[in-house]
Order: structure tokens, then sequence, then C-alpha cells
């Protein structure tokens, strides 16, 4: 049942200095679709590729708004995401009562960060298996944040999470410079293409699969799905896929992943090959 | 309740004991409804010490708070140095009128929430139109319990660059205005700030200064629980000063021409 004696619970070290659990919830996040926040000066945008189950279902929602100020996309389980974005409107909602202005982006992330972490140091609990990309716009401008489940948060400039999402890390990296100066077009334009160097040669971006939520300046969170991903993705089909540029090698591993959309066994997990040599487990107990 | 009616019938086993199988109510346990039938907890209905009027004014490119030092024990003048307006932050000033406790108990937490902002060190701060619905918020909060705390605070300061003056009482009652004055001050001092605004809408700073410090002479005059010796805190976009221990020059000839008062 278990794949070796220090992954029983959270609380439990290995000999390592490696905590499992927290490992394993984070492995949960690079199996959800890949999602890409980035901002310009004024700005925040996300992106998201949503998966359907089946033929037979919808696409899975993956932006989830949590007030006029901010919104976020999802990778890993999206009950857990639910549970953490009812807290975080919440939070929001309370603010706007008791203060009568939007809670700064940081605070609530912070405040997040505390809940988030409660979970990897009590044996009764497990970590949230969901990654977090937060767009949002206060008075210190737009912001990107990133939550894991190891309760660790950054402020970036951009991100990619969720399966092969490397690939769009590596184009954002590319761009990095580029995107201060952009207009919000340009802006999803940009996290569009570093979606699209996730997906599998197979598959495209349409306006079925992609999510976008924008917020910035004189501009509350918005979300554009189905017909409204049109425009922006118009035209973008034309263009060369990653650039004609040959794969990073990193990336060629990313792709050995399932499809998505495709896979109906379930995902592999990780093997945790480094503990296996220490001390078999007796299965006695 | 549940023994009077019978006990004349049927008098009790043991008077004022517990009913037989329940326990005794021991000193400071819950009290049943033998002495609070409503079960609403009632504290201080009335203020004790208290401070009098605050007058809040905007001026161009800032706004002015003032008010005297007193702290009235009664009719008596009993503590004469009373800081009745603090400085919040360097954007917000607070003034109090009403029961002093109440308004020192609110300061610490405010402050303790300014110290808070300031741990997390991530650039915001408390502006006044926050600290004016909190305010709103924790008040009407009380008042919704019959515990009201009784005060009337003038929340004063610079809001993204435009000056902000709100005031709220001690039911909840919230307003801004450009020109407030609370208490006695709202009989004896509104009119002439009204008078002076109607003159000259965008006044300077000196200029809301001097209509603040006749006022406040005036009030002096007029008002039992004031004092000579005032506050004036000025908040413009480089900050918050507040001018404590001013003394006004008074004329009290006129004094000799009162009759029928002696």
């Amino acid at each position: 049942m278990f794949r070796n004696q220090y992954d029983n619970d959270v609380t439990v070290w290995s000999p390592q200095g490696r905590i499992h659990q927290v490992e394993y919830a984070m492995e949960a996040v690079k199996q959800g679709s890949a999602t890409i926040g980035l901002k310009s000066k004024t700005h925040a945008a996300i992106v998201a590729l949503k998966r359907a189950t089946s033929e037979l279902s919808a696409y899975q929602k993956k932006i989830i708004p949590i007030d006029t100020h901010m919104g976020m996309t999802i990778a890993g389980l999206t009950a857990d995401a639910r549970f953490l974005s009812r807290y975080m409107r919440t939070e929001c909602l309370n603010h706007r009562y008791s203060h009568d202005e939007p809670l700064p982006v940081s605070r609530l992330i912070g405040n997040l960060g505390n809940k988030l972490q409660v979970c990897t140091q009590r044996y009764d609990r497990r970590p949230y298996g969901v990654g977090l990309l937060v767009a949002g716009y206060d008075d210190k401008g737009p912001h990107i944040y990133q939550t894991c489940p190891s309760a660790t948060y950054f402020d970036c400039k951009a991100m990619a999470i969720g399966a092969r999402s490397q690939s769009a890390r590596t184009y954002l990296e590319k761009h990095l410079n580029e995107f201060l100066e952009c207009s919000v077009e340009d802006l999803v334009r940009h996290g569009l293409r570093a979606l699209r160097d996730t997906l599998p040669n197979e598959v495209e971006l349409t306006s079925k699969n992609v999510s976008i939520g924008v917020v910035g300046k004189g501009m509350d969170f918005t979300i554009y799905d189905d017909g409204g991903v049109e425009s922006f993705l118009a035209g973008l089909d034309k263009e060369d896929r990653r650039g004609g540029r040959p794969l990073p090698p990193d990336v060629e591993g990313d792709l050995k992943e399932v499809p998505v959309g495709e896979s109906t066994a379930a995902p592999q997990d990780p093997a945790m090959s480094v503990e296996m040599d220490v001390e078999p487990h007796s299965g006695k107990d | 309740m549940y023994a009077n009616p019978n006990s004349i019938i049927n008098p009790s086993l043991w008077p004022n004991g517990p009913a037989p199988g329940c326990f005794f109510n021991f000193p400071g346990a819950n009290v049943t409804s033998t002495s609070s039938s409503s079960g609403i907890i009632t504290r201080t209905q009335s203020p004790v010490t208290t401070g009098t009027s605050i007058l809040g004014l905007v001026f161009d490119g800032g706004v002015m708070l003032a008010g005297d030092m007193l702290g009235s024990y009664g009719s008596m003048a009993k503590f004469r140095s009373i800081e009745r307006t603090i400085k919040v932050n360097n954007s917000t000033v607070l003034g109090a009128t009403g029961d002093i406790a109440d308004f020192q108990h609110l300061k610490a937490i405010i402050e303790q929430k300014v110290i808070d902002e300031d741990c997390a060190d991530d650039g915001f701060t408390l502006k006044p139109k926050a600290l004016h619905t909190w305010l709103t918020r924790v008040l009407y909060n009380r008042r919704s319990k019959f515990d009201p705390l009784w005060n009337t605070f003038l929340v004063a300061g610079i809001e993204d660059g435009e000056p902000y003056l709100g005031c709220v009482d001690k039911i909840g009652t919230a307003f801004s205005d450009s020109k407030i004055a609370t208490g006695y001050g709202a009989h004896i001092a509104l009119p002439l700030m009204r008078e002076g605004l109607e003159k000259k809408p965008q006044m300077t700073q000196e200029e809301a200064r001097a209509l603040l410090i006749n006022c406040l002479r005036v009030l002096f005059y007029r008002d039992c629980r004031a004092l000579n010796k005032h506050q004036i805190a000025t908040i413009t976009k480089e900050g918050v000063t507040i001018e404590n221990n001013i003394e006004l020059d008074t004329n009290w000839e006129v004094a000799n021409f009162v009759i029928g008062y002696e």
C-alpha cells in the first residue's frame, strides 16, 4: 500500500530530509492540465487549458473568480480548489464589509499560505492537492501569485503550472522582457503561445478548451470562455509552433506524459526509487 | 417564575434551592431566569468621563480636526490634558467625543491594527475611508448588543490624494462631509463653519485654521464642558501634525453686561 516506510503520514520525515506526502501532493499539481499566468505593468492575465474527462462530458472549469479584483486558475484536485476558493471569497467579502475596500492580494495569499501550511504539519490532515495561479490587481499594481501544496507561495512575473508546463515556462522565460509593456491583447497572446507549447502535436487550442482571465487597471476580473476567446485565438494557428526551435531536453521528458484529454488509465505515481534502498518495508504492520 | 404561582398551595421543598433532581446555582455560575428573564446583558448605559465637541474641516489640499483636551467627570472639569485627537498613521487621524474610556478602548485596538500592518510590511496602510467603515461596523455591532460604545468619532485623512472627513456616532450612523462638528459643536460651531465655507468654499490651510480657532473660542465661551486648552490636527499630503496645548486669547469683559444669572 505504501511506497516506503516514510510516507505513512505527513508528519514523518524520511532520512533524506523529505516529507513524501507533501511531495506526492506536489505531483498531483503536475497531473492537472496546464495553466499560465503573466502580467504587464497594468494588467495580469491567466490562461488555462480545459479538459473534458470523456467525449460525453463538458470541459471542466479551470478559472475561478474570487472578487472583482481577483481570480485564479487551478491545476490539481478541483474539489480542493473549490474549498480554497470559498475561503478566499469569504476573506475578500469580509474585508469589503469591514473596510469597504478590496483585500490586498498579498494579504490574502499570506493568509492562504498559513492555511495551507497547517495541513503539512498535522498527522490527521493531508496537504491540499492543488496548485493555484492567482491573478489580482490592487494599489500595488497587478500580481501573479503561485501557491503549492507544500504551502510555499511565490510572487511571480509569469508562471506556468500543470501537465507539461515546463515548455510553457521555457517560452515565458524567453519572452519575459516583452511582457511589461504589452497591451492586454498581446499579453493574452503571449499566454496562449506559452499554453500552446504544452500541447501534444495533434492537439490545437480551440474556443472549447481555452479559458482566459484578465484583471487590471480600471478593469474588473473578467473571464473569457468559448466564443469570447475566439478573437484572442484568431491568427494564432498560422504562427509556427514553438518558433520552429528544437525542444529543450526537459520538455521532451515532459511530453512523455499521458496526452491531454485522452487517458483513461490512472496516471502513474512517480517512483520514489531513492527510498527503496534504505530499508525494504516488512509488510507485517 | 416557576415556583411563584404554586408556592401558596404547594410550598416549595427548599426555597431558593435547586429544583428536585437539579444542581444548586452557585454564585458566579450561570444565573438562570430568576435574575434576567430577557438574557440581555447591559453594561455601561451612560457615559462617565466625557469629552466634548470635535470639529472637522476640509480645506484645499488637506483636512483639520480641532477640539479641547478636557475629560469631564459629570460637570466637573476633572482631567485637563486628555488627548482626544490621535494620529493613526501618516494619512489618518481620529478624534473622539463622548466616553473617554470607550475611546481609549478602541484606540488600543486601532493601534494594534496599525502595528499588525507595520509588521506585515507590505506597503498597505489603514486608509481613512477604511477606518471610518471599520468604526461604523464596530459601533453598530455594539449598539445591536444594547451595549454601545458611547462616542461620536471624526475620521480625517488623505485618501488617494483627496482629503476625507467622516463621522460616525454611537449607533453606527455614518456620513462624510466637508465640515462636521460633534456634540455641542454641532449646534454652536457648525453654523459658523458653514458660514465660513459659504463665503470661501476653497479655503487655504491658514483660513481653515483661523476659522476653527474662532469656533473653538466661541465653544469655550458657550460650552460649559469646554476647556481653553486645545488640540489641532492637520493632515495634508506631507503627513500628519498635531499641535497640543493650544491656549486661546479670551475676553470676558462682556460678562459684566450679562445680568439675570447671579
